[in-house]
């Protein structure tokens, strides 16, 4: 019954500083809907909370200067959506975001915490894994940047080093032609953890294919790159053979367990079947006539 | 049935607890609080089935804080021999329920409980506590439970002679049905699962209990009846009824699952040794563990009619999981299950099977909605190959007044067919539908109950009106009394206050339950209101010195009843409560009685569904109840009791169930897990009352509150075949069941 210490730094150094010198101990608050959940289950008893809502470069959205995004770790889901212009390049990983929670979790629930939870399940993940989103870390030994896919290391668990905060996001620019979208399977509408979800990210040139990715969630301990489903698609009208041969790669991909939200087969057939349909939410997007 | 005039019955009056709900004012059972309380806990076991050794509650004791640890040996032993019985419950399995006794029998099952100066302390004196166990083979399902060699978890409980975890049978036989069989052209016959689903409501159990100095307890909690928690708490404790004084709190849901205690004999008994109020709340993982859903079946039924759609003869034999400790509602499965119809030969028969998992509960309708799942089923296959429309094989055979039914009575005036006729003719019925969509309908029947109420109407000094009724209201009882009492006086409903009195400021009344309570107390306030009516004309007529058989009161006042009486000007309930004391004293009337003449309820309902053939997704499209509802008093909250069953059957036909590991823990025990429908599942649940009065009760009042929670299983399975033209005979059709069964090469 030891008590909890708690902390709200106005700089990241300090953040640094204070999450690596306790040595473990620590946990990162950024909205909460996962730590404080996770807190009152008895699952985890920090010693000190770090919260990371009062450092201005967290909770900031920009639009860089090439026309991409930096979104910081913590901005919250709410304040995503309000952005004017974040919605209309990246309507996919605004509908992933979103998709977490309530509309009061909304107000909390940060992109940041859900790639950092850990969950393979987590909404967000697919679809800025399929946006080819960049995060920068910054710890005891300086910053490094690494793309959204080298994070997740397994259920509940990140590659990133001790003392380590994710700091941001960022989008690359949209070339014309461009389109996103994120679907997931829940037995509810909503208030429900994904049984599968699939992010994809897609260009169209003269209705072409000529870029893509695609991020799988809750089929594997981590959510997933899918490159043999980009390169099924690339190149492709994004025809029936293109999309079947996508959704088979997405099914090849999946090592998912059973559990009680869904069985091995079940989550693997869901797999291509989502695939299917995000690519044709983001073909669609993407301007296809 | 008295003709009345319909000033404020069938109002949508605002509800009397309605203003202090939505401001979060009303009080629940947690939130009462009391100065020097402490909190209490409960152990419970981590085994499935387990024999305990021996409890050391020294360490937990000896914690710093620690007030008092109960066990078993503190709760009443009710001998395994001698069924005593508190309504249906047996207070052999309720001691056994509340604390474990001889052995563990679900993952969940209190075995000590501790009081203490913080929640934090409770729940480490708890870890302290050194049970040792000799852990058992455990049980979980029906079949399972059924086997030969299965573990047994009570020696004492005899099938056929011979140990078994079938602990009651009931049966209920009409005519012969081998011989209706023989007359049949055409038989259909279909074997069921269903899963054990709770009945979710949000607020948890909770209690504050305080135990005085000379051994007078007062509660504070939200059940279904402040009478059962003081007879059985007194049962469990020892203390006499008349040293409890139990208080109703606002309930925050029931459902069923309320009308038996948990805390309250534990909380009882650490106030006791500890001298202090005690609060015990159980997390939502507690309640879905330790607390009661409605069984898991395994049913089989058979019906077989004639060319022309007669239905010649049924059978029906029911499985229902007791849960650890014996008593399913195997009456409303076998009961229910062919009461809409006029069926020759009927032989319904329930079997009750005990297994590890937490002792079953009420749920709306309890076990009915089980019983027609298979029954109504059924039907639809049957009119299916008789190529006749499922309503029509219905209306043929529809129970009427005269009709025999198998579990007893014949029926009186009722409104069965009237269900079905309105569902026929409404535009629903023939709508449109698109691909991959389907249409299901199915109908359902419930007893529903009488039984004791007390109510007391009183006329405030200033001329208005206090009613008190004994019974929690959970699904706007308050505001229908409040309907019949302003009606009955002629007077402006808001003059009339209704409250929930405690077991010592008003009589015994029963259960809120069985979709009883407007029934039996708009029975006891209308005889007392009447009461009051003659007392004031008695009052008038001394004031007028004229006789009292010459008075009449009408539109809230007295007047001379006709020329011969004398001309008065009208006195009003105010004038005559001012003169109360002058003219005799205080004005009011109580009246207590065991109501009879409750009469049954029947439904019809139309299910439309859509399947996502790729992801075995099933969504309700549409729905409408039709239910004869007997006098709908307060409209809005009829159509609440209609809406909500329909919601709760359409998460137990799609989404709701007990998932178990392999060590025989729940392993779902959150509403995140244990999908119950949210808003967004649902479309607009649409109802149509029908107003057939019950001519046994005063308003033509039939209880509502079940019979909605018994058409839906089967009207959305029944639309889901008729979207996929499969059939799922197990419940709940959730995705990959769906999935599994349109590629059942790949499953
Ligand atoms: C009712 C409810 C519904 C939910 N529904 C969904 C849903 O539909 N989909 C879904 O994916 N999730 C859902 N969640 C889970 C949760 O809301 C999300 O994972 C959310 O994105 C977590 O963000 P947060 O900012 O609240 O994280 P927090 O709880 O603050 O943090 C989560 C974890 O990440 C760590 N962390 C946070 N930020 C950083 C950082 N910058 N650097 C290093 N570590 C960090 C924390 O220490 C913690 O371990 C739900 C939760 C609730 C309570």
């Amino acid at each position: 019954m030891t008590d909890i210490r708690y902390l709200a730094p106005r700089t990241l150094d300090e953040a640094v500083g204070a999450f690596a010198a306790a040595a473990g101990a620590a946990r990162i608050l950024a909205g909460g809907t996962d730590l404080l959940v996770q807190m009152r289950a008895g699952v985890l008893r920090p010693g000190l909370i770090v919260d990371i809502k009062k450092i201005p470069e967290m909770t900031s959205i920009e639009e860089t200067a090439d026309g991409g995004f930096r979104i910081g770790a913590a901005v919250s889901g709410a304040a995503l959506a309000d952005h004017p212009k974040f919605g209309q390049v990246w309507p996919g990983v605004l509908e992933a975001v979103n998709l977490i929670g309530s509309t009061q979790v909304q107000g909390r629930a940060s992109p940041g915490g859900n790639l950092c939870n850990g969950s393979p399940a987590g909404d967000s993940v697919p679809a800025m894994i399929a946006a080819g989103a960049i995060v920068t870390v910054q710890g005891p030994n300086g910053r490094r940047r690494m793309p959204v896919e080298a994070v997740p290391a397994g259920p509940g668990r990140t590659t990133l080093a001790p003392g380590e905060i994710l700091v941001s996001f960022e989008l690359p620019p949209r070339p014309a032609g461009s389109g996103d979208a994120y679907l997931r399977m829940i037995p509810r509408t909503e208030m429900d953890i994904a049984v599968v979800g699939c992010g994809v990210s897609l260009t169209l040139q003269d209705g072409v294919c000529t870029a893509a990715r695609v991020g799988l969630g809750a089929v594997a301990p981590t959510v997933l790159l899918v490159e043999d489903a980009a390169k099924a698609l690339i190149g492709s009208k994004l025809d029936d053979a293109a999309l079947e041969a996508a959704a088979a790669a997405c099914r090849a991909v999946c090592r998912p367990i059973n559990d009680k939200r869904g069985t091995i087969v079940y989550r693997t057939k869901v797999a291509g079947v989502l695939l299917k349909r995000a690519a044709g939410i983001a073909a669609e997007r993407a301007g296809r006539a | 049935m008295n003709v009345i005039s319909n000033k404020w019955i069938g109002q949508r009056t605002i509800r009397p607890d309605g203003a202090d709900k939505v401001t979060g004012r009303a009080a629940y059972s947690a939130d009462t609080t009391m100065p020097g309380l402490i909190w209490g806990k409960v152990l419970r076991s981590p085994h499935a089935h387990a024999r305990i050794r021996s409890i050391d509650t020294s360490k937990a004791e000896a914690l710093p804080g620690v007030k008092a640890v109960v066990t078993a040996k503190d709760i009443v032993d009710f001998p395994l021999d001698k069924p005593v019985m508190l309504g249906i419950q047996d207070m052999r399995w309720m001691c056994r329920n509340v604390m474990a006794r001889e052995k563990a029998l679900f993952h969940g099952h209190p075995v000590a409980a501790v009081a203490a100066t913080s929640e934090r302390i409770a729940q480490e004196a708890c870890r302290l506590i050194e049970v040792d166990y000799e852990v058992l083979p455990h049980v979980i399902e029906i079949e399972d439970a059924l086997k030969p060699d299965a573990p047994i978890l009570h020696d004492f409980i005899k099938f056929d002679g011979k140990p078994s975890n079938i602990a009651g049978k009931l049966e209920h036989k009409l005519g012969d049905v081998d011989a209706g069989f023989a007359e049949a052209d055409v038989i259909v016959e279909r074997s069921f699962t269903t899963r054990p689903v709770h009945q979710g409501y949000i607020e948890p159990h909770s209690c504050l209990v305080s135990v005085s100095g000379d051994g007078k307890a007062t509660i504070w909690s939200s059940s279904q009846g402040q009478f059962m928690v003081r007879a059985m708490t007194s049962l469990l404790t020892g203390i006499p009824q008349s040293d409890i004084r139990a208080f109703p709190a606002e309930i925050g849901g029931g459902f069923g699952g309320k009308t038996i205690i948990y805390l309250e004999p534990l909380a009882v008994v650490l106030s006791k040794k500890s001298g202090r109020p005690v609060k015990m709340t159980m997390t939502r993982e507690e309640v879905f563990r330790a607390s009661g859903p409605t069984s898991g079946s395994m049913s089989t039924v058979k019906i077989g009619a004639t060319k022309d759609g007669r239905i010649v003869a049924a059978k029906g034999v029911f499985y229902l999981q007791a849960g650890a400790l014996p008593g399913s509602p195997i009456r409303g499965a076998a009961g229910c299950a062919f009461a809409p119809y006029n069926i020759p030969n009927v032989h319904s028969l329930g079997f009750d099977v005990v297994s590890n998992r937490s002792k079953v509960a009420a749920y709306r309708a309890p076990g009915a909605p089980i019983g027609a799942y298979a029954a109504e089923c059924v039907m639809d296959e049957l009119a299916e190959a008789l190529k006749m429309d499922p309503l029509e094989l219905r209306l043929r055979n529809a129970a009427k007044e005269g009709t025999k039914a198998a579990h007893g009575p014949v029926f009186p005036r009722i409104g069965y067919e009237e269900t079905i006729r309105a569902a026929m003719e409404h535009p629903h019925y023939s709508a449109p539908l698109g691909p991959n969509q389907g249409r299901g309908v199915a109908s359902g029947f419930w007893f529903n109950a009488g039984g004791e109420s007390s109510a007391q109407v009183n006329i405030t000094e200033d001329g208005n009106v206090v009613v008190t009724t004994g019974h929690p209201d959970i699904g706007g009882s308050r505001a229908s009394i409040a309907n019949i009492t302003a009606e009955l006086l002629g007077i402006d409903y808001r003059k009339v206050s209704v409250l929930i009195g405690d077991t010592a400021t008003i009589g015994y009344s029963n259960l809120t339950g069985g979709s009883r309570v407007l029934f039996a107390s708009a029975m006891v306030v209308t005889q007392s209101t009447e009461k009051v009516i003659k007392t004031l004309c008695e009052r008038a007529a001394k004031i007028w010195k004229i006789d009292p058989e010459a008075v009449e009161w009408e539109d809230g006042e007295a007047r001379p009843a006709g020329d011969n009486a004398g001309k008065f000007p009208a006195l009003s309930l105010a004038e005559l409560a001012a003169r109360a004391t002058e003219t005799g004293g205080p004005i009011g009337a109580g009246v207590q009685a065991n109501t009879t003449g409750a009469e049954g309820g029947f439904a019809t309902h139309i299910c439309d569904v859509e399947v996502d053939r790729e992801l075995g997704i099933v969504r309700v499209l549409r729905y409408t109840s039709f239910q004869d509802v007997g006098r709908a008093v307060h409209p809005s909250y009829v159509e609440g009791q209609m809406q909500g069953g329909a919601a709760q059957g359409i998460g137990w036909a799609l989404s709701e169930e007990y998932l178990y590991d392999k060590q025989g823990r729940v392993d779902n025990a959150s509403f995140l897990d244990y999908r119950m429908p949210v808003c967004s599942d649902l479309p607009m649940l649409d109802t149509v009352m029908i107003e057939v009065p019950n001519p046994k009760h005063p308003q033509g009042v039939r209880g509502v509150g079940e019979v909605p929670l018994v058409p839906p299983l089967a009207a959305v399975a029944n639309a889901v075949y008729a979207a996929l033209g499969h059939r799922f005979d197990s419940l709940p059709m959730s995705p990959p069941k769906v999935l599994a069964a349109l590629e059942p090469a790949e499953a």
